[in-house]
């Protein structure tokens, strides 16, 4: 009995079968878990977290990393309103934050594969500029929204269920598909899992990790774009530390740090284990402080068990 | 009675019997040859030997005392070193520091430095070799590097020593040296295990021998005398191989590809030549020749500096591998590690990685089309795995460079295939079904380029011999004039007699 659960907890779905149990046993126990208000807001919190991991998946995948992450969605969300605002044209202004957005994802790639610089020196720089142009754009104010059909982006709903849950569960769907169903998908992996093998059998490696890269500019750019509508104005200040909150997400779900290996549906399950952590404590009244206490041990535990797994499946 | 003792050793791993209960005997002061296919349970009896893995069920007996390990560091107090074939030294420190390493000479935490340059110079002279202490480990050759893992065994007191293919990446004067210290480790009373493919080296060293095969004990010699070495080729292989090579006269084509005054920075001057349709054409040349390095050009692995080239006549731009296989050429690299196989994915993925652009519609995949050209090629090239799915690195060797061949041959309209060490690591077996595969493929009028440095595997092979030496191309010899002498004369750089080396 014990064998068999021990094979379930250390086999390819382990940690789903672990987020289900946590999940019904939270359920069971904490009071107000289980209440629709509480299952949307939960959904919402996780939103910008989940709409950034979809990406940085493919990032880490390719042996890449990405910690500008966090000022792109502070700077598009910025972009947004400020060119909203300018121009009296939402479109306009989302459109604007992509291009921004990818603009910056862009630089990253081709300094990161064209340069060959280190992505966590180059991001490292990028994460301080952006979050600088940010600042400079605003004065290190907050901008207000002018027109309030900016706000309906995150608050106008569908079937009950608010846009931004909409925009992420779609993002799971299309990148899932990306990563396991297309030449793009399969070549990220390859990179990662051998960069050099994978330029000699004819991937175009350079190439990838730009597109990569910027992808994860233009994504982070949705999420900072429903971030400001939420939050009702372009901060400069917004998403700080976010970096790391999505790196977690992604590792507690089982991507690499190695590269090569990587999985939506890990990727879901990590960015719901460290919403719902934050949840329960919250509806516990746990004070913010030891939060950080929490989400620290809850990322040691995923790369321990996923280190087990491993060494369970012979590889090292 | 015998120094060191497995009795019926047994290990599986999921889905694998890698070891089904393996005893033999090694007596003290003994080279014992161990043998066997990739795939044969020798790694994994090294491993268990190590303690680096558990042995299911069996026993290890060191000097008569049953050996339990719980860990690596069990196995080396008992005395047991095993020298791998990725030498584990630490490039930034000297060589008296690697030897030293984990018990340092030191006072208060201060390491006593003119002690230890002095105690590990000592030790290396009194076993023969010849490196200055001092010299940092990135310096060192290959075959140095290996001199000092075979000084930490000895200034480790180790009983029992492992070495695995050791001469793997090694020239044949730096074999002699290796040769010469494993006899006087012999003369000390060390029971040294002597893993290789080569029998050559294994029939001159060992004093015993033991054959696996398929995780079982395939055969075991106390002694060598009135062993034959198509014997042990076929114990290795459970079957009998009359001829390793089996070349047979094809007949060659017209031109495919025409290399003009290919320059790069490891050749001294630009390199011109020509393969036909339907011949196997062989590079020979030592190491360092620059023979890989003139194919990584062909092939734009590397940024050519000049030259150009052409297939079938017509001239070709190819600045990198992406349009050197949209033209029609495909390289097999020499390093399959870290040139060939993508680590962490499928058999199928690595197979589908390139020809993939002709089944995907639009960048999205056809996972059915994948699978079948998966199972085609498993299935034609022989790779034994127990599925599509299984990661490339739970392959053997020889299984490997089945999956980068068909890699290349799932590739629509391949014309020039060049194959670099293409048997490097593979045992007797898979090696005749590897040159098997390349007569057909040239029988089906491809240009095959084989570089070798196994002077042996070029002359059974091949049809036409380019030999290299010092960066250009030195000798082109035809079947007819092939022979040792000429090509090895061609090959040394500063025409030393052949027959030094031949021998």
């Amino acid at each position: 009995m014990t064998n068999s659960f021990k094979k379930v907890l250390l086999g390819d779905q382990g940690l789903v079968v672990i987020f289900v149990l946590a999940f019904a046993l939270v359920s069971v126990f904490v009071p107000n878990f289980l209440t629709e208000r509480n299952m949307l807001g939960l959904l919402q919190s996780v939103v910008t977290v989940g709409i950034v991991a979809c990406t940085m998946m493919f990032c880490l995948a390719a042996r890449d990393f990405d910690l500008s992450v966090g000022s792109i969605v502070a700077f598009a969300g910025m972009v947004a309103v400020m060119a909203s605002n300018a121009t009296g044209s939402i479109t306009v202004g989302i459109l604007t934050a992509l291009l921004c957005g990818g603009a910056v994802g862009l630089i990253n790639g081709v300094v990161i594969a064209k340069f060959r610089i280190n992505a966590l020196i180059t991001t490292l720089a990028t994460m301080q500029i952006v979050r600088g142009l940010a600042l400079i754009a605003s004065d290190g104010r907050a901008v207000g929204i002018n027109d309030p059909n900016f706000y309906q982006l995150a608050l106008s709903k569908l079937l009950g269920i608010p846009t931004p849950i909409w925009v992420l569960a779609m993002l799971f769907v299309v990148f899932g598909f990306v990563l396991n169903r297309t030449v793009f998908g399969k070549n990220t992996l390859a990179i990662g899992g051998n960069p050099e093998a994978s330029r000699l059998a004819g991937v175009n490696v350079d190439w990838t990790r730009i597109w990569i890269f910027t992808l994860q500019g233009m994504v982070c750019a949705v999420a900072g774009i429903l971030l400001a509508s939420r939050i009702t104005s372009g901060q400069p200040n917004a998403a700080i530390g976010l970096e790391l909150s999505v790196i977690s997400a992604c590792v507690l779900g089982g991507v690499s740090l190695a590269g090569g290996r990587a999985a939506i549906a890990g990727v879901i399950v990590g960015v719901m284990i460290m919403g719902i952590a934050e949840n329960v404590m919250n509806l516990l009244n746990i004070p913010a402080f030891y939060q950080y206490i929490v989400r620290g041990v809850i990322l040691l535990l995923a790369v321990l068990l996923d280190n087990l797994r491993s060494s369970a499946l012979g590889r090292r | 009675m015998p120094f060191l003792e497995f009795s019926h050793i047994s290990k599986s791993y999921p889905g694998v019997h890698a070891l089904s209960d393996v005893s033999f005997s090694v007596e003290k002061g003994a080279v014992h040859g161990l043998m066997g296919e990739n795939g044969a349970g020798k790694s994994t009896m090294i491993r268990v030997l190590s303690g680096d893995q558990h042995a299911d069920s069996g026993d290890i007996v060191i000097d008569g005392q049953f050996q339990k390990y719980a860990s690596t560091r069990d196995a080396f107090n008992a005395g047991v070193i095993v020298i791998h074939q990725e030498l584990q030294l630490v490039p930034e420190l000297t060589v008296a520091e690697n030897l030293c390493l984990g018990r340092f000479p030191a006072n208060a935490g201060v390491i006593q430095a003119r002690q230890m340059f002095a105690e590990v110079g000592t030790k290396l002279k009194s076993a023969g070799i010849d490196i200055d202490p001092r010299r940092k480990v990135k310096t060192l050759s290959i075959g140095e590097r290996q001199m000092v893992e075979i000084a930490k065994a000895i200034m480790l007191d180790a009983r029992v020593i492992a070495l695995d293919e050791p001469t793997s990446s090694l020239s044949s004067g730096e074999s002699e040296i290796l040769f010469a210290l494993i006899e006087r480790l012999r003369a000390e009373g060390k029971v040294i295990l002597y893993i290789s493919h080569r029998l050559d080296e294994v029939f001159r060293l060992c004093d015993s021998l033991t054959v696996l095969r398929d995780g079982k004990l395939a055969a075991h010699h106390p002694s060598l005398e009135n062993v034959t070495r198509e014997q042990v080729v076929a114990e290795m292989v459970g079957r009998q191989i009359s001829n390793v090579w089996g070349w047979r006269a094809r007949t060659g084509g017209d031109v495919r590809l025409k290399a003009e005054g290919i320059a790069g920075d490891k050749l001294v001057q630009p390199a011109s030549f020509e393969a036909k349709a339907g011949e196997i054409l062989g590079f020979f040349g030592l190491i360092g020749a620059g023979r890989s390095e003139l194919m990584r050009l062909v092939y734009g692995a590397d940024a050519r500096s000049g030259g150009t080239i052409s297939v079938d006549g017509q001239a070709i731009h190819a600045v990198d591998p992406r349009q050197a296989i949209r033209a029609g050429i495909v390289l097999c690299s020499e390093d399959r590690k870290h040139d060939g196989i993508i680590q962490g994915r499928s058999l199928e993925e690595n197979i589908n990685i390139s020809s993939r652009r002709h089944t995907a519609r639009f960048g999205i995949l056809d996972p059915r089309k994948e699978a079948e050209i998966a199972e085609t090629f498993i299935k034609k090239l022989k790779v034994r795995t127990p599925s599509r799915k299984q990661d490339i690195l739970n392959l053997s060797g020889g299984n490997q460079q089945k999956v980068i061949l068909g890699r290349w041959l799932s590739e629509q309209g391949v014309r020039v295939l060049i194959v670099d060490e293409p048997t490097r690591g593979i045992d007797v077996g898979a090696k005749s079904e590897i040159y098997e595969i390349l007569y057909q493929l040239a029988e089906q009028g491809m240009a095959i380029i084989v570089v070798s440095s196994e002077l042996p595997e070029v002359m059974g092979i091949c049809d036409r011999i380019l030999v290299m030496c010092g960066g250009r191309i030195s000798a082109h010899i035809d079947r007819d004039d092939f022979s040792e002498r000429a090509i090895l004369a061609a090959a040394l750089p500063d025409k030393k007699t052949p027959d030094a080396i031949a021998s």
